[in-house]
């Protein structure tokens, strides 16, 4: 063995090493101040929002004087993202069990993966603008409606539910499955009774982290929903809803407008954050570990 | 060949709820009360299986060749030979769990008794019920109790009408198991160690009432005391099945099993009564192979 390997380093090696270290930690505390920043200025310009009516009472659509809280938006961004999940998630599901179980890396199934990849790229405004062809100037049920924003969310929801859950099904162990079948279970059953329980905290997870990204999205009911101040649980008609009303607060000049769009802003990134949160939890809880 | 009976006749009648055992059954410490008092029903239930000219595939290679053997019932049959000698294969096919590999098929006769299991018509399930399979890695289910993994067996194979707590208990003292977990069968099967998992994979597996049990290196997972359970085990299951085990160990085979099948390169080289394989084997590679000249 060289005797060259126990000399110490050389002072060139020391310096390239510490330059090193010295620019990756810069350019993370770079890419930290916009983050920063953007917790900062939610809860100074969001909290100074929060009070009891802000949260109880729908927006009265007055320029001067008291302009409302955001009731009407929270209820509607809940049932519309709890419409688009019930959409989003058994189809989803669906797809990626097709993948795992059954269409494995046979040619169908790998272009079924190709368009799932090419649909997660697509903007979410083109899902908005699709709905608005499909379902709105077509007049399906009238104009804009709540249940049509939540076909869009769900578009933009459903590839990011397929492969999350695909992830997690091809996590399940092939051994399960034979020992499963070995015992003369059906394909559906071993499905059912075994894939689907084993990895059940995992596709959870999936899902919950798709609401998360659905329920911050605008641009997709700004066409589908439209926007209202009252209060409305028909999904049927039109509703409110936390982007939008960020997004109608925030160009007002009017200090209390602006100041009802950063606490809607606060009120979202809170509910999302609740959402990742479970998420992860329930994740933890999982004997699936990537 | 059509025979639109095959799926009856391959389903072994559920076992009506045993008598006990009557007095001339030979009492044994933690005997399989189960498997007993069935056998002291009628006759012994395990069943011989034969293959002819069966040659398997994966994809193109070609990993059994024209393979002839006879697995008599109620028989402890052994296969060994080095790795990729396709005795692993063998096994697959005589519950059709090979073609659940994409890619891979088999060709030629394989038959339970008189009952091709490849037949037209033939329901792969319930060949599959009536040949078990026990693996080498244990894997109980991940999500399930002790008590649900055994009744997993019943639930999974879509038997119904039996009594679940009996034949869970008779399962698990069938497989040795009962004494050391009849106070947990609530706690997760994956709480156990790794032994007894696989005697709980085994209790699994006889809750269906196979009547062959296919063992694929039971053991290699395991330390030498839970191995040498297993192996008595093995020696008690097959008063009531007929056991084909794949085994890398050349002692385990001399230890559990009537006969011997060495393979080597997916043929077939010698069956024999272990005994006289191991002691005076007819052929030089078998020679070779059990002196440990190559592996």
């Amino acid at each position: 063995m060289s005797v060259d390997v126990l000399q110490p380093t050389s002072g060139r090696r020391r310096l390239t090493d510490r330059v090193a270290r010295g620019v990756t930690l810069a350019l993370t505390m770079v890419a930290l101040v916009p983050l920063v920043l953007v917790v900062y200025y939610l809860l100074k310009e969001g909290l100074g929002a929060f009070s009891v009516d802000f949260f109880t009472t729908d927006p009265t659509g007055r320029f001067i004087g008291d302009p409302g809280g955001i009731r009407s938006a929270i209820v509607g961004t809940v049932l519309i993202v709890l419409l688009a999940t019930a959409i989003a998630v058994p189809l989803g599901l669906g797809v990626a069990l097709y993948l795992v179980e059954y269409g494995k890396r046979g040619r169908f199934a790998n272009v079924v993966r190709y368009f799932i990849d090419v649909m997660t790229g697509v903007p979410s405004v083109v899902f908005g603008l699709f709905i608005y062809i499909v379902l709105v100037v077509s007049k399906i049920g009238g104009t804009f409606a709540g249940w049509k924003g939540a076909v869009a969310l769900s578009l933009l929801m459903l590839p990011v539910v397929a492969r999350a859950s695909e992830v997690v099904l091809n996590l399940v162990p092939d051994e399960l499955r034979e020992s499963a079948l070995a015992l003369g279970a059906p394909r559906w059953r071993v499905v059912l009774r075994i894939v689907l329980p084993t990895a059940a905290p995992g596709l959870l997870t999936g899902s919950m982290l798709a609401i998360a990204r659905a329920a911050g999205e605008t641009a997709p009911l700004l066409f589908t929903v439209a926007f209202v101040n009252g209060v409305s649980y028909d999904l049927g008609q039109r509703m409110n809803s936390l982007p939008l009303q960020i997004f109608n607060d925030v160009g007002q000049a009017q200090d209390r407008l602006v100041q009802r769009a950063w606490g809607a802003a606060l009120t979202l990134v809170l509910m999302i954050l609740v959402v990742t949160l479970a998420a992860r939890l329930v994740q933890r809880r999982s004997r699936l570990q990537p | 060949m059509t025979n639109p009976d095959a799926k009856d006749r391959v389903m072994p009648p559920m076992p009506d709820e045993a008598p006990l055992a009557p007095p001339h059954v030979p009492a044994r410490a933690q005997a399989p009360t189960a498997v007993r008092d069935r056998t002291a029903a009628a006759a012994p239930t395990g069943r011989s299986m034969t293959l002819e000219k069966l040659d398997a595939y994966y994809g193109t290679t070609h990993a059994v060749k024209g393979v002839d053997l006879h697995y008599a019932a109620n028989q402890v049959t052994a296969m060994i030979g080095p790795s990729g000698c396709g005795k692993s294969t063998v096994l697959r096919c005589l519950n059709r769990m090979h073609e659940e590999i994409r890619g891979a098929r088999a060709e030629g006769r394989v038959t339970l008794d008189d009952l091709e299991i490849y037949g037209d018509g033939v329901d792969v399930t319930a060949v599959r019920r009536a040949i078990g399979m026990v693996f080498q890695k244990p894997n109980p289910f991940p999500t399930m109790s002790i008590y649900d993994n055994v009744a997993a067996g019943l639930k999974l194979a879509g038997i119904k009408g039996a009594d679940t707590g009996e034949v869970v208990e008779r399962s698990l003292r069938g497989a040795g198991l009962w004494e050391e977990v009849k106070d947990r069968l609530s706690e997760p099967g994956i709480s156990l160690s790794g032994g007894q998992q696989q005697r709980l994979c085994i209790a699994r597996t006889i809750a269906v009432s196979p009547e062959v049990i296919l063992m694929d290196e039971p053991c290699s997972a395991l330390d030498p005391i839970a191995t040498l359970k297993v192996e008595e085990l093995i020696t008690e299951l097959k008063q009531d099945f007929t056991i084909i085990i794949v085994t890398h160990n050349m002692q385990q085979a001399a230890r559990v099993s009537d006969t011997t099948a060495f393979f080597y390169l997916g043929e077939l080289i010698e069956h024999a009564e272990t005994e006289k394989l191991f002691s005076t084997p007819a052929n030089a590679r078998t020679e070779e192979y059990v002196t440990g000249k190559f592996s």
